[in-house]
């Protein structure tokens, strides 16, 4: 039996790991590749690395970072920010990630969807569907770590990206990031109706019940960065992840 | 002198730094004159099928590792991609293989996978993930390591062996499928073992070290 993940997800602004708050607000935590060694010890099931800097300031992750990662690592890990081409893929690639996650270019140039899922394996492409409810209430896709609406639905956007070749998709709720009181189900139900791949959901998880709720949901994976980095009502920094005993109750195996 | 033959499908640094922990020297290389030195073989790889065969095609390779697996017996591992490369055919880019294990490789499909279909699919493709890898026969891969124990998988494709002898572990994925192969001197790993925590290592290092 395929086993549920979880995973944290891990933001990067540069060469430092940060944190927020509805994608805004980003405080920085601490070293990346030491939080990544320390989920390494814990036998994390994965980790994400985000840069969410990457788009605005037209680069790409730091490549030595993420090969410091596969060196220092014995688990999967993905990267994203900033990825606009194939050989940007590549270089993650080459540098030791599992997979890539591309946000931005998948709504700008979904061509490059198609063409890594080509090159190298839909397994290893993840789509990163940033989401936010709009003054209506009705929730739309955006990008550029959610400073821009693209009026697109994240249903639509999802079936898309399937189509093109994304072997999975990360689906964040910019409403819930941060605030630790649940993942957004509703949005999760959909986008798991909708698609054939596996959907790991990101955005609100404050504790070890959520990831059951959002497994029980339909997700394949659950995603948390504030509940992994953060501790207590003042938001120190300590790096926790659930203990075995908790995974088997969260899992149901 | 372990060789992780680069043919241009990635995952190469990550399994470099593995063997190099292990305290084994190891060399990437698409170099034949390598190939024809190593003492172990491992043929690691992500991604697509066809662009793997035809990058060893254009690397001129597959007449030395034929040599090097077939007569010279060199213990070889294939890795995820590298192990479906081990097979004679498969369904992506629907291509020869290395032809060295009697098998095909598939596409995973369940009911409902066709695309546009809207049916909610209980096993989704890839599959993507820690499953259990269970020992169909004793395998020096497996030494020290416990039946049942979870490895990280990301694939699409099976590879789908037509001798039952060639199988020395399974998996479940909505069925059976293969997730060890091992057949003299050849074996291959549907999963990831450079990113499967500490047993997988343990795999790696029981390749490296049986002579």
């Amino acid at each position: 039996m395929l086993l549920p993940r979880i995973i944290p997800c891990l933001l990067l602004s540069g060469q430092g790991l940060v944190k927020g708050q509805k994608f805004k607000e980003h405080v920085y935590i601490g070293d990346p590749s030491n939080a990544a060694q320390i989920f390494n010890t814990k036998q994390a099931d994965e980790i994400i690395f985000l840069d969410i800097k990457a788009t605005f300031e037209k680069r790409i992750p730091d490549v030595r970072l993420v090969q410091r990662v596969t060196n220092e690592c014995l688990l999967p890990f993905t990267v994203g920010g900033g990825l606009r081409s194939v050989d940007d893929m590549r270089a993650m690639l080459n540098a030791g990630a599992e997979k890539v996650c591309v946000c931005s270019a998948a709504v700008e140039k979904p061509q490059i969807i198609d063409q890594g899922a080509k090159l190298f394996g839909s397994q290893c492409v993840v789509v990163a569907i940033d989401v936010k409810k709009n003054l209506w209430g009705r929730p739309e896709v955006c990008i550029h770590s959610g400073t821009r609406a693209t009026g697109l639905s994240p249903v639509q956007h999802a079936v898309a990206m399937e189509k093109l070749g994304a072997g999975e998709l990360l689906l964040n709720s910019i409403d819930r990031d941060g605030v630790m009181q649940g993942y957004d189900l509703e949005l999760v139900r959909d986008i798991v109706r909708a698609v054939n791949v596996p959907v790991i959901a990101c955005g609100g998880c404050g504790s070890l019940d959520d990831l059951k709720k959002v497994i029980a949901a339909g997700a394949s994976a659950a995603a948390a960065g504030s509940m992994f980095v953060l501790h207590g009502r003042k938001r120190a920094v300590l790096i926790s992840y659930p203990s075995q005993r908790e995974l088997v109750d969260i899992r149901g195996a | 002198m372990v060789v992780i033959v680069d043919y241009g499908m990635g995952n190469l640094q990550s399994i470099l730094t593995k063997v190099e922990r292990l305290k084994h020297s190891a060399l990437v290389s698409s170099n034949p004159q390598d190939i024809m030195a190593a003492s172990k073989i491992i043929l690691p790889g992500v991604g697509n099928f066809a662009a793997g065969m035809a990058n060893i095609q254009q690397r001129n390779l597959q007449e030395v590792l034929n040599k090097k697996v077939l007569e010279d017996k060199a213990p070889v591992l294939g890795i995820c991609l590298g192990m479906q490369l081990l097979t004679c055919f498969s369904e992506e880019g629907h291509v020869d293989g290395l032809k060295w294990i009697d098998a095909r490789t598939e596409k995973f499909n369940f009911p409902g996978t066709a695309s546009g279909s809207t049916a909610k699919l209980t096993f989704r493709i890839p599959h993507v993930g820690w499953n259990k890898v269970f020992q169909k026969k004793a395998s020096v891969l497996f030494k020290g390591i416990a039946d049942g124990q979870r490895f990280y998988f990301t694939h699409s494709y099976k590879a789908c062996c037509k001798d039952a002898g060639d199988i020395a572990a399974a998996t479940d994925y909505g069925g059976e499928f293969t997730s060890v192969i091992e057949r003299g001197n050849i074996f291959g790993v549907q999963f990831h073992p450079e990113k499967s925590h500490d047993h997988g290592l343990a795999l790696i290092d029981n390749f490296l070290t049986y002579a």
